[in-house]
């Protein structure tokens, strides 16, 4: 066990920060190139992206920006990922999420009683979608990898089945964090300090010693 | 060969170097972008969220994600297992005949006569002499029933025969320790490959489509066909073929694709 110094934390740490907005900035990247990838072959006849809220000129521009913007999306994801592991940012936000508690969660929310007084925690719904969404971003990177290479990684593309059904678990997976990013920005403009706190680091956080689970070497 | 030098701004002013320069000068301009990645992409993102107006073709920007993508290359020749087989498939899956696609239509295609028809060899090549049709198809067959990736992300099983490009290179002399490996077409198209990627045991010059000769649109008299490439690499009409260690720049590696395109 290793205790953290005793100091004042903002509730949003600058690396927290920093990450947030470059990840932002390429997951928009991303789904918009992505769409004009898509619209060259689309998977669901129904369905083409208008070309308005496509990145890219043609298709090729397209996938530039996307092997362009996979890089930032992987390192810092990864960055992302470490830090939240290492820094225990995760098992503290993030866990533990109960099932009576997303219950009274969502009876809150239909009487319209939520609290939100506290921006420090999270409701068990919060830490539901927050989970939710990393896990899909690592699922719609290794689907990605699958397409990318489905003969290097061939076996990727065995654990989807096929290719084409590689390219089906990216499309859902994009569709899950375009719905996640509606429903993130809009309450984050329905609770404006949230989103102000991405920027300024929030209010400081109880600085209780962080437990964290580190076996080093003694 | 004095290059211009270039600007303090990363946005330099019209009148820069052009994209003929940046093509023919690949190696150099990898050096010179590579520092400019971070900067750019910082602007890159901005630049971004003003939609409406798109910035891929600007010229600066198109150097910096060309650059990107020139470096995607590498990254895919270090991912390269050159003895990994691509999945095969069994005869009842093969799609037939099969799928048509190029820069043009299918009603576009002008056939190839094999009575006229050579192909060329030209670079770091023994024995240079052309080859006729009738001789082509006369080489051992080496057979393969594999997906066909297209970039845009469809794909279709196919069963392909012809010469083992390795075996063929042996046969000509071909000094396979060379870089790259271009090819011409009937059509004006220019492929080329790594020479990892050719000698690839998946890798052929393909003469047969489902046991028949391969049909007009689908490259008779000789197209290539490798397992470990997007479609559009896989030249139809072949013409002439050069080993080189001169980097061969390529129809869609002009119009912005990735080169390497291994999948």
């Amino acid at each position: 066990m290793v205790q953290i110094a005793n100091r004042q934390r903002h509730l949003h740490p600058l690396p927290v920060r920093i990450m947030h907005w470059l990840n932002a900035v390429t997951i928009f990247i991303m789904i918009t190139s992505g769409w004009k990838i898509y619209n060259d072959e689309v998977l669901f006849g129904w369905l083409h992206f208008p070309e308005a809220l496509t990145l890219g000129k043609w298709a090729q521009h397209g996938l530039q920006w996307h092997f362009f913007g996979m890089w930032i999306l992987v390192i810092n994801g990864l960055c992302y990922l470490t830090y939240g592991l290492v820094s225990g940012r995760f098992r503290r936000m993030l866990l533990p999420i109960r099932f009576s508690d997303l219950i009274s969660t969502v009876k809150d929310t239909l009487h319209l009683k939520l609290a939100h007084d506290d921006p420090t925690k999270y409701n068990a719904v919060q830490k539901l979608l927050y989970v939710g969404v990393i896990s899909v971003g690592i699922l719609i990177v290794i689907s990605g990898l699958a397409i990318w290479k489905p003969i290097q990684f061939s076996e990727l593309v065995a654990l989807f089945g096929s290719f084409q059904n590689a390219r089906l678990v990216h499309f859902f997976c994009m569709t899950a964090i375009v719905l996640f990013v509606v429903v993130h920005v809009a309450l984050a403009l329905l609770v404006p300090q949230t989103l102000v706190a991405m920027f300024t680091g929030g209010p400081a956080v109880d600085s209780q010693p962080t437990e964290m689970q580190h076996k080093t070497a003694s | 060969m004095v290059a211009k030098p270039p600007s303090k701004s990363i946005f330099r002013p019209p009148g820069g170097v052009d994209q003929g320069f940046l093509h023919e000068n690949r190696k150099l301009i990898e050096k010179i972008d590579r520092r400019r990645i971070l900067r750019g992409s910082l602007s890159l993102g901005a630049l971004a969220l003003l939609g409406g107006c798109d910035p891929s073709e600007n010229r600066n920007l198109q150097s910096v994600l060309r650059a990107v993508s020139d470096w995607n290359d590498g990254v895919q020749a270090l991912i390269f297992r050159p003895n990994h087989l691509a999945p095969t498939y069994s005869v009842d899956q093969v799609v037939i005949p099969p799928r048509f696609n190029a820069h043009y239509d299918i009603e576009d295609v002008k056939p190839v006569s094999a009575s006229t028809w050579k192909l060329e060899l030209s670079g770091l090549i023994n024995d240079k002499r052309p080859w006729d049709a009738e001789s082509i198809y006369k080489l051992p067959e080496q057979e393969m029933i594999i997906k066909h990736i297209c970039v845009e992300g469809w794909d279709y099983i196919g069963q392909w025969s012809g010469v083992n490009l390795r075996e063929f290179f042996a046969r000509i002399g071909a000094d396979t320790t060379a870089k790259y490996v271009a090819f011409h077409c009937a059509d004006g198209y220019t492929e080329s490959l790594d020479m990892a990627s050719a000698l690839h045991p998946q890798t052929m010059l393909a003469t047969k489509y489902a046991n028949q000769p391969i049909g007009d649109p689908f490259g008779f008299p000789l197209r290539l066909r490798t397992a470990t490439k997007l479609g559009f690499k896989n030249a139809k009409w072949l013409t002439a073929i050069e080993v080189t260690n001169t980097f061969p720049d390529t129809y869609y590696r002009k119009e912005g694709f990735n080169w390497f395109a291994g999948i």
